[in-house]
């Protein structure tokens, strides 16, 4: 009897402090229920420094201007992923926002869901943030200001980020930053790249390929302009300089392989 | 026996509902409602992706005058944005900030922000949502991350309780701080002015403020343009340079032709937002009236329209001033819903 009593007014205590819950919106974007003949791609990307995988810490790396290097941060964005089947008909992924960065090795191995059943020839996306999102105001998920991606004193995402140390560096610590940003005009940082497959991706419900992209570091330093350390050790504005540093980082992709 | 028992279960009951005395808000808010004044323009940020709440306005308002918002816990968005002073920072030419450090730009008066284009002086911000990353992460004002910022919110009881009750669950993330924040930001509406009544016809300009507002709809007004007395444009007012050499709109732009803009503020509540100009220089309106009437500064990117000054009268300055100071609204400016 007292064990029931003291049930019963736990109880109550517990359901008389027991707030109604009103689960209110807070993405402005929502998930589509999938389709039913729909699957996922998985793609998988590994950062280079010429042809050896990128580590952050002491390794050295040498650019096309033999400056040497060893990089603490790499982060860039990739948006708008779009794929293209062989008929030609394309896919675009809705809210797709992804942030790489090398330090996290899961931002580097992600899915794009919801991809219609078909085989897929080719895929473009955009490394940076779509200028519409930049001042679209407060985000969540990749997009999220917590991952020190969003410039604050000028509205904007930074586009890509490379950190690290140089000899050649003229700053004091030696250090090297790259931030490119710039979302809009001349000196845009937001760069849209197209990649053929070597084999088609078949994607069904049941089948997930893997698409096994990767990126070259070692190609921000030079293709469409010669960067020289000791001249630009660091970009922190949208100009020339980031500009043309995105002109060679839009050329950095390779697709490595599609495994079905 | 019995009897001690149910105490001890009463006691449980008691202790399960009691309220941590900090969590409860000193001032009721209510009624906080998206406003379009009469007459005026539709405003550039509304609440269509930012339900506007009571709840979301109270941990918007309580967030700024939040010091953790700092990376000291020492300052707040308050700090530099006092309301007897319409959100400026009274007698301080530059704002300061964390450890007493000086910024090199004078706080802005906060009122209708909805209706602004850009923020900041030089208007690098383009939302009024992420307005508040601006100063969070300047290492002279807040210094500190937005992630920290987060960080700290997420351990604090009445950020939790603030939180739930704004959106459902407790959870504090980057989104709901900005948001909230724009929520009290977005509703700083100033529009109970005698200026406002005289519009309305229910009060009168005295001869002076009637003479002053005549000159001030040919001399000022095409910058400082009614309703909101500014056109959010920026301009080379003929300050000239700082020590500080602060290029203004052009270090955003990149443009020479924009070098030493700066935009055009509001002169609502002007009579309570001293010091002047965008560092701050001039501590009264008798200031400010010189500087336009023949003290312009020739620099290349001058306002055409302020070459060799307005050329004013000192019966012209006392109504000028006379009018501007009909722009104070008191209602605003005490309105305890946006008090600390």
């Amino acid at each position: 009897m007292k064990k029931l009593l003291f049930i019963f007014i736990t109880g109550l205590a517990l359901i008389s402090c027991k707030k109604t819950e009103i689960k209110k919106s807070e993405d402005l974007y929502t998930i589509e229920t999938p389709i039913d003949s729909s699957g996922n791609l998985d793609i998988h990307i590994t950062n280079m420094v010429n042809s050896t995988p990128l580590s952050l810490g002491t390794t050295t790396y040498t650019t096309a201007n033999n400056d040497t290097f060893q990089v603490s941060t790499l982060k860039y964005y990739i948006s708008n992923i779009e794929l293209k089947t062989i008929d030609g008909t394309v896919y675009k992924q809705k809210e797709s926002y992804y942030l790489a960065d090398q330090s996290i090795t899961s931002s580097l191995e992600f899915i794009v869901p919801k991809v219609p059943k078909a085989n897929y020839s080719s895929i473009s996306f955009l490394i940076g943030v779509d200028s519409v999102r930049n001042f679209s105001g407060a985000q969540v998920g990749a997009l999220d200001p917590i991952h020190g991606m969003a410039w604050s004193w000028s509205t904007g995402y930074i586009m890509a980020n490379l950190e690290g140390t140089s000899p050649q560096s003229t700053d004091p610590l030696k250090k090297i930053s790259y931030h490119i940003g710039g979302f809009s005009g001349l000196y845009t940082g937001v760069k849209k790249v197209t990649l053929l497959f070597p084999t088609n991706a078949i994607v069904t419900k049941t089948h997930t390929p893997t698409l096994n992209l990767k990126a070259d570091i070692a190609l921000w330093f030079s293709g469409y302009y010669l960067f020289d350390m000791a001249v630009n050790p660091t970009i922190f504005d949208v100009g020339k300089e980031s500009s043309r540093m995105a002109s060679n980082y839009q050329n950095m992709f390779q697709v490595t392989s599609v495994i079905n | 026996m019995k009897f001690a028992f149910l105490i001890i279960c009463f006691s449980i009951l008691a202790i399960s509902c009691s309220v941590d005395p900090e969590v409860i808000p000193e001032v009721k808010i209510e009624g906080i409602k998206e406003i379009i004044p009469e007459g005026w323009p539709t405003p550039f940020y509304n609440f269509s992706n930012n339900p506007l709440t009571n709840e979301g306005f109270a941990l918007g308002k309580s967030l700024f005058y939040e010091p953790m918002l700092s990376s000291t816990n020492a300052v707040s968005c308050g700090s530099c944005h006092q309301q007897f002073a319409s959100f400026a920072q009274a007698g301080h030419d530059v704002s300061h900030g964390i450890n007493g450090l000086l910024g090199k730009r004078n706080s802005p008066a906060l009122q209708n922000l909805n209706w602004n284009t850009s923020f900041m002086h030089d208007g690098g911000i383009l939302n009024l949502e992420l307005q508040p990353l601006g100063p969070i992460s300047n290492p002279i004002e807040q210094n500190e991350t937005i992630g920290n910022v987060v960080t700290k919110l997420n351990s604090s009881t009445k950020y939790k309780a603030l939180c739930k009750a704004a959106y459902g669950d407790e959870t504090i993330n980057s989104q709901r701080v900005l948001k909230s924040l724009a929520q009290f930001l977005g509703t700083l509406y100033s529009y109970n002015s005698k200026y406002d009544a005289v519009k309305k016809g229910t009060e009168s300009f005295t001869t002076s403020e009637q003479n002053g507002y005549s000159l001030f709809t040919t001399k000022c007004a095409n910058c400082h343009q009614e309703p909101l007395f500014t056109n959010y444009n920026f301009v080379n007012n003929g300050i000239g340079l700082t020590i500080a050499n602060d290029s203004g709109r052009a270090h955003i732009t990149h443009l020479s032709t924009d070098l030493y803009k700066f935009k055009t503020p509001s002169l609502r509540n002007i009579e309570k937002s001293a010091p002047y100009m965008h560092d701050g220089r001039f501590s009264t309106l008798d200031q400010c009236m010189n500087h336009y009437g023949s003290l312009i500064a020739s620099t290349p990117t001058l306002d055409p329209s302020l070459i060799g000054g307005l050329g004013l009268t000192a019966q012209n300055k006392l109504d000028l001033i006379a009018f501007l100071k009909t722009l104070t609204d008191p209602k605003f400016l005490t309105d305890k819903r946006y008090s600390e």
